[in-house]
């Protein structure tokens, strides 16, 4: 199977199967559509000898053909054996994403926590039911050796005592049981402060700030209960916390909604204002929302991609380039096929922990009680429901056999697809169509550096 | 090739043998708490 696009100039050929991207000339681009449809090579002669030189049909042909051979063009593999191979493995629980706080200081507009609170009542984890969960998680671990902890909310600095005493706890047990603890957090970044800082500096892998873009867009979905903005508050505080970082292993992370859809202009506010990891996502609510993305706002936000790629792209010819997190795409050094096929490991390998200890599929899942799975003291009680997660993936979903991203979003997210088609197996289609776009523009990215590249050589010699 | 300027050495057959050994980062709990993003993260074996 094989995907063609235009984006920015360079016309693109996915080889989905292989993995392998090919940036070819518009008389290529042609050629292996025809070859796609059907054509036999003397067809394809004859349908572009008018527009091309035969000479130049032949020679296009001859490397097509070295490509094929290679492996790398029109290849045909089953993965879905190896699928099974994968699944016949025992479970085990690798990343916990602990709800530290159900309870928050903001009262954002689209929150999935419903104000921190989870269709249930305000709550703080104790210390005990988080070194439970540390227990259940090392236990459950098998031979995998690293493990991720993320401290969630509502907002988790509301109970930070708690996330250090268990970070020294992780640290304790890492040792005697050969595991690898990567601690992070999530925050709004209202209670954030040198101390808070200096700590998770010292222990957190990765820290993800969220902030929504330009200061009206921010302050209109996250405002402070009394309805003013948090901007002005938060962005001194993000900007010092990404400094004494380095810049690195950070993510300013925003939510757009249909009241900025054009959401490029805060992608590239934040990175004006000097963060240089950032991730601004489509923001997942009912259709019933008004600030919920419809489908008549698809082909506005295409363009938006479009745009902020082509703007990334010349950043990075001039040497001011930033890292927004739904381009990034690892050609080299990516994931495995297993890895790709098994999709985000919501209700296996990764699982969300209330306050008290229940455990769900993911955060996303939190509050639905038809999404309990068990809990810290028990472990996984509902097995069938394990069961199904572990079944979901590119091959259970009809709609992704034949999409060519499929083993980018490895059949998307469950929880999107639960609350669009009460079915953690059908597909959001609104989803589907920006993930698309958004592995478009990553590829194209990826030949624009390379293209600089070769410029930058041809310039040195 | 004059005609194709292929960006990945590495296919994805390959990784099928070696690949598998779950130690790579979950995708939600790195940057993305809404969209699934597999494709992005790293291999823990290419680092």
């Amino acid at each position: 199977m094989i995907h063609q696009f235009k984006n920015n100039g360079y016309h693109i050929v996915l080889d989905v199967d292989s993995g392998s991207v090919h940036v070819v000339d518009a008389m290529t681009y042609e050629i292996i559509g025809l070859l796609d449809a059907g054509y036999a090579q003397d067809a394809v002669i004859e349908r572009l000898s008018a527009q091309y030189k035969e000479s130049e049909i032949r020679e296009a042909l001859a490397e097509i053909a070295a490509l094929e051979e290679d492996g790398t063009l029109f290849s045909r593999e089953e993965y879905e054996a190896h699928l099974a191979d994968v699944q016949t493995r025992g479970v085990v629980v690798k990343a916990l994403c602990l709800h530290i706080a159900h309870d928050c200081n903001l009262r954002c507009g689209y929150c999935f926590a419903q104000e921190g609170e989870y269709n249930g009542e305000k709550a703080l984890m104790p210390y005990e039911v988080g070194k439970a969960a540390l227990d259940f998680l090392i236990a459950s671990s098998g031979n995998r050796r690293n493990l991720e902890v993320d401290f969630f909310g509502g907002e988790p600095t509301l109970n930070f005592q708690v996330v250090k005493d268990l970070v020294a706890y992780g640290r304790e047990r890492e040792k005697v049981c050969d595991k690898k603890f990567r601690f992070t957090l999530t925050t709004n970044g209202v209670f954030l402060n040198d101390e808070i800082m200096e700590f998770a500096n010292r222990e957190m892998a990765n820290v993800v700030l969220s902030i929504d873009g330009r200061k009206d867009v921010h302050d209109r979905m996250r405002p402070f209960p009394d309805g003013s903005g948090s901007y002005e508050r938060i962005v001194p505080k993000f900007l010092q916390f990404a400094e004494s970082r380095q810049q690195k292993n950070y993510y300013v992370r925003g939510t757009f909604t249909r009241y900025n859809l054009d959401f490029s202009k805060d992608v590239l506010h934040l990175a004006d204002l000097g963060f240089r990891q950032i991730s601004v996502e489509p923001v997942v609510a009912q259709e019933t929302d008004a600030y919920a993305i419809r489908k008549e706002d698809l082909p506005r936000l295409f363009e938006e991609y479009d745009a902020l790629a082509a703007e990334m792209a010349r950043r990075g010819k001039r040497g001011d380039s930033f890292t927004f997190f739904h381009f990034m795409i690892d050609l080299e050094g990516g994931p495995c096929v297993a890895k790709r096929l098994s999709g985000c490991g919501s209700g296996t390998e990764y699982l969300a922990v209330t306050p008290w200890g229940d455990f769900y599929p993911c955060h996303q899942f939190v509050g639905n009680e038809k999404f309990l799975m068990g809990n810290v003291t028990e472990g996984i009680t509902n097995t069938r429901l394990q069961e199904s997660f572990k079944g979901c993936n590119v091959y259970a979903k009809e709609a992704c056999r034949n999409c060519f991203a499929k083993y980018y979003c490895s059949g998307g997210c469950a929880a999107n697809a639960y609350n669009f088609h009460g079915d953690i197996r059908g597909v959001y289609e609104i989803g589907c169509a920006l993930q698309k776009k958004r592995v478009e523009c990553a590829i194209m990215l990826k030949a624009a550096e390379a293209f600089e590249a070769d410029e930058r050589k041809e310039e040195m010699r | 090739m004059k005609h194709v300027k292929t960006l990945n050495t590495r296919k994805l057959q390959n990784t099928v043998k070696k690949g598998g050994c779950g130690e790579c980062q979950t995708s939600c709990q790195s940057a993305c708490k809404t969209s699934c993003t597999v494709g992005n993260q790293t291999c823990e074996n290419s680092r």
